[in-house]
């Protein structure tokens, strides 16, 4: 079986190979699912900017997927030497879990770890047939909505949060009618999808729905690449700011030896040339008066934004296990009536 | 029962193709025409419909779209990675339902079905559990953490997690194909070339590897395709790291995620290629036991 | 191996020591040891809330979902699927050979670019799913509305059952290749008619490969999650599937509650694979030759 052999080489050879460069060093960004064009054009900016200073080339790895579930990843062990997620409760979860990052994480980086934001707005169809404004909209007689599981998926817990904080003002502090309300926006869901791009493609491939709840950079995003012609971009009266926070892991970065490079990495998403760039991929930055491009930052509607450390939210410790634990607010709504 | 003699394998010496005009055990041509027609109807719409549907995405864009689709760095990473994974999954799982279905197919003991059960189980665990599993095992939290620590051996987020993986939901596909077989054809073939002095491997490898050959290719095809088409359990235990570890089922999606519907379809249709080697490996085998059957006046069946 | 002998019918034929030994320590290593790390992580909720769990109406329902749907989408592919391994086996037609390379084709697309083409087809605005609409040309059939297919439950029994095609036509196949033509010839001689020649000679000898390929169509179908969630609408107590819950579960950081759910569904399938098995081995026992 020479042939046998020699394929069996082959492979020892090619996992052979594939092993230094995996020991390079690099640094590895574990983040979340819209990220990725963000991410790779600040990867080659940060790259150039690190060699400028007379450093050796950094190469960045990325991985993407489900906030909640790269969160997982990075606890069972995979070296991250930063994460990038979208939910501060993801973090917190990292730091509960291992002894990587410390719990006071969010004081590290300004502006509580958050070098851009985001906020919901709505998506819907050419001419906006169903008339669509506001939050008290979408539930009315007919009106489809399109939002992912706010159970998988990082970002539609700001979709589900949004919509809180406007019945939480239509409502003056009601929370039953509030509950009500959120429940209501539920119940006209259609397909409850399990990630934000999955929503997207439901609404825009399938033409399922009147209205698609999404990150405003989803949404610009979506315009962008998936017919500008088709559909427009509508901002509530009010809606979430959406802070999608970012750390070092401090266990791994000591272990491999790259926290210079990572701290600088982090650092570098607060500089003109950081918040620059993420205004160009549509999130709003952090510091938006050293954005080099302030044209950029036209393309941002204005809007009320309630934060989630807002009286009525609590803050994610007390948001995450109220609204989205196992039997939390959110599980209440899909209950069969008695 | 009558039906005791139906599979002697040894008294199939004359029988010739199924497919040859042969009135008594064929249909009328309406009859054939009719079950023709349901059973391409029925591939229509579960099988060929949607493959149309991925080609028509992929090729969307034209075919220059597509082909730089498929040379782009990563995608090419991540299909050097999928024919690594399955090129050892596959060659375990080979042996593994050698050994199974000779135990259990060609042997009597107590607990046979309770054996076949196991073997089926991992076909039924979710695959996300699939990968979890491992991660739960060799994970910065697992059970066996202190065993890999002390190795030095990356088992998650690496290729051999993937690896385990793939195995996993991998490894009925050879033995229960070659099982319902070989319990067809019954232990007549392989007694007789024992009394004859033949050895265990001798037996094996020139009575009872012959008598099973297209449920064995079948076995391996099948165990193949899925080893690389495997996303849920793999996604687990990647680490989804771009250009690394990331199998091309993996890739496919972050394309769709991307928006890059045509180029994610693109990289699908070469899975979908396989058929061809399917196609390519039947006919081989085909032509080369054409000649055996010559010799020794075996039936292609 | 006098211990493995003991339980074992004496047989001629050599080898069974090692096949045997060989099958347990594989099947122990890659099956056993990983699902017995599961229970002991399931078992990390304690038989009060793993009580609670399995009486949960949303998880009772995602579970008679799952197994419904998987019982559908498996018996659908017993009948064409048998059908479909007749036609290879049995007939000639143009283009047979491409038809029969196609059949493994559901394991190899991952199941994500599966579940997103049969979206394509079978959503209200695809070839298929434009069909059954109200405005479709075959909608009248299934009264004002229509039939929708996907994002509700018959839209999981599609992704299901194309997503276990393969199992029972390859299953079939290589035993109807072996169907000896003699006998039916034989039977057809002592007057059969030919549907008595194939109910009466060759059904028996293909059933425990047509209930080989359900179990295993069953198996697959129960744990897929990749295919079914783009399909499925997944609105809670309506169309949610068992593995999504797991998923839900593993989002919560809860990997106790997760794993609960999986033995869970485990167990069943184990019972359920278990005695098809049995029921494989008594047909074999009454109709074949007792192995």
């Amino acid at each position: 079986m020479p042939r046998f052999r020699t394929l069996a080489l082959a492979l020892l050879v090619s996992v052979g190979a594939a092993m230094p460069a995996l020991a390079q060093q690099t640094l590895l960004n574990v983040s979340y699912d819209p990220t990725r064009e963000l991410y790779r054009d600040y990867n080659a900016a940060f790259s150039k900017h690190w060699q400028a200073e007379g450093h050796d080339a950094v190469a960045v790895q990325m991985s993407h997927g489900g906030s909640g579930a790269q969160a997982r990843t990075v606890i069972d062990g995979l070296d991250a030497d930063v994460v990038t997620l979208a939910l501060q409760a993801d973090i917190d979860a990292i730091a509960k879990a291992t002894t990587k990052i410390p719990a006071d994480w969010r004081a590290r980086l300004p502006h509580n770890s958050a070098p851009y934001a985001s906020t919901i707005v709505f998506l819907v169809r050419k001419d906006n047939p169903k008339g669509i404004k506001d939050w008290g909209d979408l539930v009315k007689d007919g009106v489809e909505v399109i939002t992912p599981n706010p159970k998988t998926s990082g970002g539609a817990r700001w979709n589900y949060l949004a919509a809180w904080a406007y019945a939480n003002k239509a409502f003056g502090n009601d929370e039953a009618k509030t509950k009500e309300f959120v429940g209501e926006i539920y119940r006209h869901v259609p397909v409850l999808d399990t990630g934000a791009r999955g929503s997207t493609t439901t609404f825009v491939q399938r033409g399922i729905g009147d209205v698609l709840l999404a990150w405003e950079n989803e949404a610009f995003l979506a315009i962008e690449e998936l017919g500008p012609d088709q559909f427009e971009i509508v901002v509530p009266s009010i809606s979430i700011l959406a802070e999608p926070p970012v750390a070092l892991v401090d266990g791994n970065v000591d272990a491999k030896g790259t926290r210079e490079v990572a701290e600088a990495y982090l650092n570098y998403l607060y500089s003109p040339e950081g918040q620059t760039i993420a205004a160009k991929h549509f999130y709003r930055p952090s510091e938006p008066e050293t954005v080099t491009d302030q044209a950029l930052l036209q393309r941002f509607p204005d809007v009320e934004l309630v934060s989630i450390d807002d009286a009525q939210f609590g803050g994610w410790e007390k948001a995450q296990p109220t609204h989205f634990a196992d039997g939390g607010v959110f599980d209440t709504i899909f209950k069969p009536a008695n | 029962m009558a039906l005791e003699a139906v599979h002697m394998p040894a008294a199939d010496a004359t029988s010739a193709s199924p497919r040859a005009p042969r009135p008594v055990t064929t249909e009328s041509p309406l009859v054939k025409w009719l079950l023709t027609a349901v059973a391409l109807a029925f591939l229509a719409f579960f099988l060929f419909l949607p493959l149309v549907a991925v080609f028509a995405e992929a090729f969307r864009n034209g075919l220059d779209a597509y082909f730089a689709a498929l040379v782009e760095p990563d995608a090419l990473a991540a299909i050097w990675l999928t024919l690594i994974v399955a090129a050892i999954s596959v060659p375990l799982n080979l042996v593994f339902g050698l050994a199974a279905a000779w135990a259990i197919a060609k042997h009597d003991f107590k607990g046979k079905s309770l054996l076949l059960t196991l073997i089926d189980l991992p076909f039924s665990v979710s695959p996300v559990i699939a990968g979890l599993v491992f991660v739960l095992l060799f994970g910065a939290q697992g059970y066996l953490q202190p065993l890999v620590a002390w190795t030095g051996i990356k088992i998650v987020f690496a290729i051999p997690g993937i690896v385990l993986a793939t195995v996993f939901v991998t490894l009925p596909f050879v033995a229960r194909e070659l099982i319902p077989l070989m319990q067809e054809q019954g232990t007549g073939d392989e007694e007789a070339a024992v009394s004859l002095g033949a050895n265990g491997w001798q037996t094996f490898w020139r009575v009872t590897l012959p008598n099973v050959k297209w449920a064995l290719l079948y076995g391996v095809l099948l165990c193949n395709a899925r080893a690389m088409g495997e996303f849920g359990a793999v996604s687990v235990i990647s680490g989804k790291i771009r250009g690394f570890t990331n199998t091309m089922p993996l890739q496919i999606e972050i394309l769709y995620n991307e928006y890059a519907f045509s180029a994610a379809f693109a990289v699908s249709t070469l899975l979908a290629g396989l058929a061809f080697v399917t196609l390519g490996i039947k006919a081989v085998l085909e032509a080369r036991y054409a000649g055996d059957i010559a010799a020794t006046g075996r039936g292609r069946h | 191996m006098t211990q493995a002998l003991a339980f074992k019918r004496p047989s001629v034929i050599p080898g069974f020591g090692i096949a045997f030994g060989f099958t347990l320590f594989y099947l122990g290593a890659i099956v056993l040891i990983p699902l017995a790390a599961l229970i002991l992580r399931a078992a990390g909720v304690g038989f009060a809330e793993f009580l609670t769990l399995a009486t949960d109406p949303r998880v009772t329902g995602a579970l008679k979902l799952s197994f419904g749907a998987s019982f559908a989408a498996a018996a659908i592919n017993v009948v064409f699927g048998f059908l479909v391994a007749w036609v290879l086996v049995r007939y000639d037609f143009p283009g047979r050979r491409l038809v029969d390379a196609a059949i493994d084709l559901p394991f190899a697309l991952p199941t994500a670019v599966a579940g997103i083409a049969l979206t394509t087809l079978y959503a209200p605005n695809g070839w298929i799913g434009s069909l059954f609409t109200a405005s479709g040309p075959l909608g009248f059939l299934f009264g004002e509305s229509g039939l929708k297919i996907a994002y509700t439950p018959l839209g999981i029994v599609v992704a299901l059952t194309f997503v276990s095609l393969p199992f029972v036509v390859r299953t079939v196949q290589p035993v109807l290749e072996e169907v000896d033509i003699e006998l039916e010839q034989a039977a057809a001689t002592l007057g059969a008619n030919r549907w008595q020649t194939i109910t009466r000679v060759v059904l028996p000898a293909i059933v425990p490969a047509l209930l080989t390929g359900f179990a295993l169509a069953l198996a697959r179908a129960v744990g897929e999650y990749g295919s079914v969630i783009f399909i499925a609408g997944n609105i809670p107590y309506v169309s949610e599937i068992a593995p999504l819950l797991i998923v839900i579960r593993l989002e919560e950081f809860n990997y106790a509650g997760a794993t609960a759910v999986a033995a869970m569904m485990l167990g069943i399938s184990f019972i359920m694979l278990l005695v098809i098995n049995l029921i494989q081995a008594w047909s074999r026992r009454r109709f074949g030759h007792g192995a």
